[in-house]
């Protein structure tokens, strides 16, 4: 029923605006993967970013792709959480008081073996001025436990122009996607975290916009 | 044969119509050969560029004849567009961001005015009220760093592409001249075909005897052999087109000849402001041709010039 929810409301409502209103051009789509479960990770500056993410796959799709969101934020009360839920399919996960008995790794494992693809914005918050925030290491976990999983790199720009933190007007910033080219990379978490990053700054380097 | 031959030439717009669609019949070829003829040109750029104006004339003739609502919409979502890529390659502030929406509600309520012939309105709405609005709203904000940059910025975009692409829709609008086949919709032909032939124009003479630079460091492709013999040519050219106009022979190059170098500071202002943003194209919507943007700049200048030039001789 939910997911009856979420095609239509990117059918009608998402689609022709990220298309018409925003224009957002995306390239590299090729790279996709066609089978699931995978990794797209990505810089975070807007609301959007998730929205045009879900927006590159085919509707039928949409029930098996969860952006990984943050619990505190997303479940600040009722209204919020269902809408969340019902038009994005979030997969929420803590960020505060982290311990044993509450990871959020977990919940990531448990949906790649369900073969539930994930979106994770690795900097853990939207960035305010564009930069790229540092990235925390719990990426850099599911990579080491799945590596045979493929993980695409993604960048956007004007994301952040088109719906800033703490604003809902949204505003017509022509927008990009920029796709990488799957990152397979093992070894330790640091070296995993720099490869990742370095994927993202080539990615920004080929974008129109860098913010 | 006959019949079909002196209904066409007897609708102003159907005669338009017939000669731009001749026009890029003849461009394919040229495009579609040209590489045989000579080898050592770029014709791959020329290709896209020449199919580009397929779709860009289909549109604008459909836009044009199909009713005046649909004209005037048509040039409000092309406003729309155009002031999107514009806003996109300026480096906007993060508190630019509610003066920069009330910029884009300007365009529905600007096109509103033409929509009810609202005249002076449809004047001083943007200069007037919009002009004092936007500083105002910046300053609720109260972010200084900037602040008569952004309202430039702003201000600049309204005028170029809110104001000035509103005068075509207003155009379109006016009545049909007492004694003449011309009216608001054939004059609008007249502006966009005079426009666009010379930047056609500028363009073809340039790459084949351009020279000397005219403005190297704003514009570097564009030179003096190209703004003459641009210029020229639409003045000589025009004269097929004076079907559209009440004018007479002397009239029509005269007003060719402002449409020519109007359009060509249209397309030097616009890439100033590319420069200053650092970027080349604003945008890569139109194949070969770069930007919407990109096309349509000097209509910012041209339209306005010539539409208050006509509705002072003429109205």
């Amino acid at each position: 029923m939910s997911s009856l929810l979420q095609i239509i409301f990117f059918a009608l409502l998402v689609r022709p605006l990220l298309a018409f209103f925003i224009g957002v051009r995306v390239r590299g789509l090729k790279e996709l993967p066609r089978q699931h479960p995978f990794i797209i990770v990505a810089n975070h500056t807007s609301h959007l970013d998730a929205v045009a993410l879900l927006n590159l796959f085919p509707l039928k799709d949409l029930a098996r792709i969860r952006p990984v969101a943050a619990a505190d934020y997303f479940h600040r009360n009722a209204m919020v959480a269902w809408f969340s839920h019902c038009f994005f399919n979030i997969l929420p996960i803590e960020r505060q008081h982290i311990s044993r008995e509450h990871n959020p790794l977990p919940v990531l494992r448990e949906a790649l073996m369900r073969g539930e693809s994930l979106i994770i914005f690795p900097e853990g918050t939207r960035s305010v001025s564009g930069d790229l925030g540092a990235f925390h290491s719990g990426i850099a976990h599911m990579i080491q436990e799945f590596p045979q999983i493929p993980v695409i790199p993604v960048f956007m720009s004007n994301m952040g122009r088109a719906l800033p933190k703490g604003e809902f007007i949204l505003l017509p910033f022509i927008c990009e996607v920029n796709i990488g080219t799957p990152v397979f990379v093992q070894g330790s978490k640091e070296d995993i975290l720099n490869a990742l990053r370095d994927a993202f700054l080539k990615l920004r380097g080929e974008s129109s916009w860098s913010r | 044969m006959d019949k079909i031959y002196s209904l066409v030439m007897g609708m102003p717009v159907a005669r338009a119509g017939t000669l731009v669609f001749c026009i890029l019949l003849f461009s394919s070829v040229i495009v579609r050969f040209g590489s045989r003829l000579a080898p050592q040109v770029d014709w791959q750029e020329l290709k896209l560029r020449v199919r580009s104006w397929w779709f860009m004339a289909f549109f604008f003739f459909l836009a044009v004849t199909l009713s005046r609502s649909i004209t005037i919409i048509f040039f409000a979502l092309t406003s729309f567009w155009v002031l999107k890529e514009y806003v996109t390659i300026l480096d906007t502030r993060r508190a630019d961001h509610r003066a920069l929406f009330w910029a884009f509600l300007v365009i529905p309520i600007q096109y509103y005015w033409v929509a009810t012939n609202w005249y002076i309105m449809f004047l001083i709405f943007i200069p007037v009220y919009a002009f004092l609005f936007i500083p105002l709203r910046l300053v609720l904000v109260q972010e200084t760093a900037g602040f008569l940059s952004s309202v430039a910025k702003i201000q600049w975009g309204l005028m170029a592409f809110v104001f000035g692409f509103s005068h075509m829709a207003y155009l379109s609008t006016m009545p049909s001249i007492a004694g003449t086949s011309a009216g608001g919709s054939t004059l609008l032909l007249f502006l966009v075909i005079v426009t666009e032939m010379n930047d056609v124009f500028q363009f073809l003479w340039g790459k084949l005897i351009g020279r000397h630079k005219i403005f190297p460091i704003v514009s570097p492709k564009k030179t003096m052999e190209g703004f003459w013999g641009g210029v020229l040519t639409t003045t000589v050219a025009s004269l097929a087109l004076r079907f559209l106009t009440p004018f007479g022979v002397v009239e029509t190059m005269f007003f060719a000849f402002c449409i020519a170098i109007a359009g060509f500071f249209g397309d030097v202002v616009m890439s100033a402001v590319k420069r200053d943003a650092g970027v080349k194209d604003f945008s890569n919507a139109i194949p070969g041709h770069g930007g919407a943007l990109d096309r349509v700049d000097s209509l910012c200048y041209t339209a306005p010039l010539f539409f208050h030039m006509t509705a002072y001789f003429y109205y």
